[in-house]
């Protein structure tokens, strides 16, 4: 929903740290998630993931999500699905390019940024190329899995 | 310019330490010129010759041509053949790559096969969106964006690998470059958006067309005071207008293009409006080339190619300097 959108990311810090404390809970219920299969998780989560995050950024699901370096403003909506910040074709208004009805969503994602601390300004990190196997999966569940793997690694070098 | 190692047209320069092209525009940049680049047209057409005679009107006067890959959506000869052919010849070739046509298998490929054929210079862009060219019905692909089609390139140079990981028995040696809007919105965001571009790679950066001064001097000094200009050559674009007409149209229908109103008034009250496109462009040339963190311009004159270098010879940016072309060294 658009409206929610531009909401949303008015409220980029408040958001964000829902957000990654949404991830945290996930986290600390990591145990719990291994123990009934990831696998067998994927479905209802996409399910929540896809509501949530489809009413409050209107989140396109590519499964690796980036909501934290765009002050909560979801890049795939833009036409270009540019994840590294505006191109040069924005309208002086703001608008996009492609959709003159749209605020450009790195417009939007600048404002964003501008609502969180600068500690959490990822804004100015070089995102790689999207995964496009991972469309559709669960970011969280992804997000946890990573951690987890990671936190394994750490200590199995120690 | 002459180079004591000097090679055949068509065949490769050695690549200098500190340097990771085998090109002309990276030596010039790096010994301290003011460098002047120009686009070129690709032709709706599958003569070469119509591509070499493109590119004879910028003889003596451009350092290196940009290959323009379909822009504006626009189908036209690609950009990987014209810089072949161009290349062939002994020009420094540019060649845009856009993310809007290909996915990251087609682009990794045609960046191997375009540095085998002698192009030392490539300049990653996101590409207009499809609504604005002749074919709005095609599919756009941005597999990757400008971003991460640079950090790739990048990997392939350095890293010796494709995306995936596989390697490279030799590596595609390109000058990497990245293209910045300092007059589009969000506009306190740019000079950071460029920071981002210099950390994916870009080596350097041509900007849209500049058509208001202030904006570029406001973009150019935060650029200076974050030490970007120490990092990626700069060279402002600049072009002709045909017309005040020309200029409306464009200001309302080519995307991220700014033209103040006092342009347009200066284009209308003019007995020959063309002339006087050119005399503008020149007076921008000279408003930017002393500008701190400035390395060149890069001079968009399209349909109007004819007119490079009268600019480039009014405006005197080159000094004594003459770049080299084909016929240069034939007394």
């Amino acid at each position: 929903m658009y409206s929610m959108r531009r909401w949303s990311a008015k409220h980029a810090n408040k958001l964000h740290h829902l957000y990654s404390g949404v991830e945290s809970t996930l986290y600390k219920a990591a145990p719990l998630l291994e123990k009934i299969g990831y696998d067998k998780l994927e479905k209802p989560f996409m399910a929540v993931e896809k509501v949530t995050k489809g009413l409050l950024f209107d989140s396109q699901s590519c499964g690796q999500c980036t909501l934290g370096s765009t002050g909560m403003s979801c890049p795939m909506n833009c036409p270009k699905t540019i994840r590294n910040g505006p191109c040069g074709g924005v309208r002086p208004n703001g608008k996009c390019e492609v959709k003159p009805d749209m605020d450009c969503v790195w417009v939007v994602a600048w404002e964003g940024t501008q609502n969180m601390p600068p500690k959490e300004q990822a804004i100015h990190i070089v995102q790689p190329a999207l995964d496009s196997r991972k469309k559709g999966t669960s970011a969280w569940l992804r997000e946890v899995r990573l951690k987890r793997q990671e936190k394994a690694k750490a200590n199995a070098s120690q | 310019m002459y180079f004591e190692d000097e090679p055949n047209p068509g065949e490769n320069l050695p690549i200098l330490p500190g340097h990771v092209s085998a090109g002309r525009f990276e030596r010039v940049l790096r010994a301290g010129q003011f460098a002047v680049t120009a686009e070129i047209a690709p032709p709706d057409s599958a003569d070469p010759q119509e591509v070499y005679d493109r590119a004879e009107v910028f003889d003596g006067y451009v350092d290196a041509i940009n290959a323009t890959d379909g822009s504006g959506a626009n189908c036209h000869m690609s950009s990987v053949a014209m810089c072949a052919l161009l290349a062939h010849k002994g020009y420094s070739m540019i060649m845009q790559v856009s993310c809007r046509d290909r996915n990251r298998i087609a682009i990794q490929g045609d960046v191997l096969g375009a540095s085998a054929m002698g192009v030392s210079n490539i300049l990653c862009l996101s590409g207009d969106g499809v609504q604005s060219g002749d074919h709005p019905e095609a599919k756009p692909v941005f597999d990757l964006d400008c971003m991460s089609s640079l950090s790739m390139l990048k990997g392939m140079r350095d890293q010796k690998q494709f995306l995936s990981g596989r390697k490279l028995t030799k590596p595609p040696e390109v000058f990497l470059g990245a293209a910045a809007n300092p007059f589009a919105p969000p506009f306190d965001y740019r000079p950071h958006r460029l920071a981002k571009k210099v950390a994916a790679g870009a080596q350097f950066v041509q900007t849209q067309y500049c058509f208001d001064i202030e904006m570029l001097e406001n973009y150019m000094k935060k650029v200076v005071d974050m030490g970007l200009h120490e990092k990626v050559f700069i060279l402002p674009g600049v072009g002709p207008l045909a017309s005040a007409r020309a200029a409306e149209w464009i200001r309302s229908n080519v995307a991220g293009v700014h033209i103040p109103d006092a342009i347009i008034k200066r284009l209308a009250g003019a007995e020959n409006q063309k002339q006087e496109g050119i005399n503008i462009c020149t007076d921008m040339i000279n408003a930017i080339k002393d500008m701190q963190g400035v390395h060149g311009v890069h001079i968009m004159a399209y349909r109007m190619e004819y007119a490079v270098a009268e600019i480039v010879e009014k405006s005197g940016v080159l000094g004594n300097r003459k770049p080299w072309y084909p016929t240069r060294d034939i007394a």
